[in-house]
């Protein structure tokens, strides 16, 4: 890297992925709620409406199947479509649109029609909005072949992924977070491009008694258990996966050869999830290193309940990776 | 059944005062940190639910959107039980569990408190379905705001529901936004009960800050359906007085336009209509008005010294038994 990194937000981040790819690129534009007058339900299109203009930064009704329709029939024709869900939690109700229309045109057309379609916006829970709007999506779409998902934990990670995904030929889902909106890290000078591939993920901490594969939400509480877990004089290595699909099993098989134990801290369900598929991978290619079974630490597998306690007790925490890591240690 | 006996006003003008002021009290207590998530207060739009409480029976199904506080109130759903929810307590409508956007009170056939825009208005229709099924004859009441006109889901239940004749009045409230998304651009119609007329179901038009308007236009939509099940469409023209939800400051709009509904408050109308009537005097206003404000006081004490909901019930209600 060169130049003078800087610090900014998480959304500052993603606000120049966006300016920088609306303006190297006349078919990229924005659409979805509130992100055009408003400057986004959460500022991250602050500015973007004044500097591009209103047909390429467009403010729809609350219409997401709608919506994400449109994106991916334009899409179909050669725009480059960046679709903003104000969270992940309404993309249900444009399920269909991106699962059968996005997702599955380029092999029903047999390879006529690539959709060079972004999805973005904030998922999993933020803080006590309930069952309808906590939902983390990744699991759910991570079924489907022909979508690629990316999961940012950082600023630099934000920015370099959601410019990578515009310019990627195939839909893509960059899957943000509410709670990461505000935080802050350091990024390389605006005038250097940041590119981040997918399918690339990154250690965030090195170490070398334990693993702790997170991604998105489960960053900062992995680094957090990680540093905790200092005091106790268990070295623990953080990777982020940053991208659920492609996943990036050379970096986590490499990590677990080093330390033989895993703990995978994820931000969704346990039920059919990212943990259980890693888990899989990683005793089918090398299960003579692991010294310990590997240990989950996801949310409990219940719709997500109002009530702050309650909440707590569902979510993932960088108390329970502790936990969890002092099992897998023990073992 | 038959029909009610109409409901007396200064009642209703008495649970118009007891939801503005227990939204008072939440806005406080959520300045405060003591209530968690979103939370969307009704302010300036009272005359609407209670105006369609007074023109219905008890045993009529209500459903709402997430703006859902007056809805519960203006059922009977006590202001304890309101506030306790948002606290996130288990003595809640909805046991801590569902928040200020899921209130639920079976007993008092209050289906809901739904928060993803437009999904309830299929599930009203299930509701009346029951209802014509079961040869009631009661009406279901369904509550939403003018963003929620433009979802799939809206479109799809009004027409089923004209296809088949059911017994349910859909309630527009049309506070001019959705969020900062003013009506002229969401949505491609002159006006909003136009969109009844694509369905061929008869739509009709009340000033939302006039309790007597909403009251007298829904008691006649009610009485057609009940004689003869079929689906209404009402749009309810209102004003929601704060921002969309407690983080919005609202600066899509201007201080003319709240200005110049807030002098035509439905609270302040109703009131002056009473007295001039020689029905209501300042001193009963004032005693209600009291009352309105002891019980919104009271509920934040309750709510306080409810219990939460106790761990070991997280996986209770997952599944039923
Ligand atoms: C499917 C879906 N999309 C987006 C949202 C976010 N959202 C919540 S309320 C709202 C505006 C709704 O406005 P309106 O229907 O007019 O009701 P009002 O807030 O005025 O009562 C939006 C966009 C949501 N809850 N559900």
């Amino acid at each position: 890297m060169s130049g003078d990194m800087r610090e900014v937000t998480y959304r500052q981040a993603l606000n120049e992925a966006l300016a920088e790819e609306l303006e190297r690129d006349a078919n990229v534009f924005l659409m979805g709620e509130e992100v055009a007058q408003y400057n986004g339900a959460y500022k991250v299109s602050q500015g973007l409406l004044d500097r591009f203009g209103p047909m390429r930064i467009i403010d729809t009704p609350i219409s997401e199947n709608g919506f994400a329709g449109m994106g991916v029939g334009a899409a179909m024709v050669g725009l480059r479509p960046i679709v903003e869900f104000m969270t992940f939690s309404f993309s249900l109700v444009a399920f269909d649109q991106v699962v059968n229309n996005a997702t599955n045109m380029l092999t029903m057309s047999g390879g006529q029609f690539n959709i060079p379609i972004t999805f973005r916006g904030p998922n999993g829970p933020a803080h006590q909005l309930g069952a309808t709007h906590s939902h983390a999506t990744e699991c759910l779409y991570a079924n489907f072949p022909g979508l690629k998902i990316c999961t940012p934990a950082t600023p630099r990670d934000a920015k370099g992924l959601l410019k990578t995904a515009i310019r990627d030929n195939n839909p893509v889902l960059v899957l943000e977070s509410e709670l990461l909106y505000s935080s802050k890290g350091m990024i390389e000078p605006a005038d250097q491009e940041l590119l981040i591939p997918l399918g690339e993920a990154e250690l965030k901490r090195e170490g070398s008694d334990v693993t702790i594969i997170c991604y998105a939400q489960t960053v900062p509480l992995a680094l957090a258990a990680a540093e905790a877990l200092e005091e106790e004089e268990i070295s623990a290595e953080v990777l982020d996966l940053r991208s659920i699909k492609p996943l990036d099993l050379h970096a986590i098989l490499n990590s677990v050869a080093k330390t033989h134990r895993v703990v995978v801290a994820e931000q969704d369900r346990p039920y059919c999830g990212i943990g259980s598929e890693i888990c899989y991978r990683i005793q089918k290619e090398i299960f003579d290193e692991l010294d310990a079974p590997i240990a989950r630490v996801s949310q409990e597998d219940v719709p997500m309940p109002y009530n702050e306690r309650l909440e707590k007790a569902v979510l993932p925490s960088a108390e329970k990776i502790v936990a969890a890591v002092k099992k897998v240690c023990d073992a | 059944m038959s029909a009610p006996e109409q409901r007396d006003e200064v009642e209703m003008l008495a649970l118009m005062l007891l939801i503005r002021r227990f939204e008072e009290r939440a806005s406080q207590q959520y300045q405060a940190q003591k209530i968690g998530g979103f939370c969307h207060l009704y302010i300036g739009q009272e005359a609407v639910v209670v105006g369609a409480i007074a023109a219905t029976r008890d045993d009529d199904y209500l459903i709402t959107a997430y703006r859902d506080h007056a809805h519960a109130l203006a059922r009977g759903t006590s202001a304890n039980a309101c506030m306790a929810e948002l606290f996130g307590k288990v003595t809640g409508c909805s046991r801590g569990l569902g928040g200020s956007m899921h209130y639920f009170d079976k007993a008092r056939h209050m289906y809901g408190g739904h928060a993803i825009v437009g999904a309830h208005v299929p599930l009203a229709a299930g509701i009346a379905l029951a209802s014509k099924y079961r040869n009631e004859d009661r009406v279901t009441l369904c509550f939403f705001g003018d963003g929620a006109i433009n979802q799939g889901a809206f479109h799809e239940a009004l027409n089923m529901a004209g296809v088949l004749k059911l017994p349910v009045i859909f309630i527009c409230e049309n506070n001019l936004f959705a969020m900062g998304t003013s009506v002229e651009r969401s949505t491609s119609l002159k006006q909003i009960v136009d969109r009844a007329e694509g369905y061929d179901i008869p739509g009709f038009i009340a000033d939302g800050m006039n309790f007597r308007e909403v009251r007298d236009k829904l008691t006649e939509v009610v009485e057609a359906i009940r004689q003869n099940s079929h689906p209404a469409f009402v749009e309810i023209r209102t004003y929601r007085y704060r921002g969309h939800s407690m983080s919005d400051p609202a600066s899509y709009r201007t201080k003319d336009q709240l200005e110049k509904y807030r002098l035509d408050d439905p609270i302040t109308r109703l009131r002056a209509q009473l007295t001039r009537e020689g029905k209501l005097s300042n001193e009963q206003f004032d005693v209600m008005d009291k009352h309105a404000k002891d019980t919104a006081l009271a509920s934040v004490t309750f709510a306080e010294k409810s219990e939460e909901p106790p761990i070991e019930e997280l996986y209770n209600y997952t599944y039923a038994p």
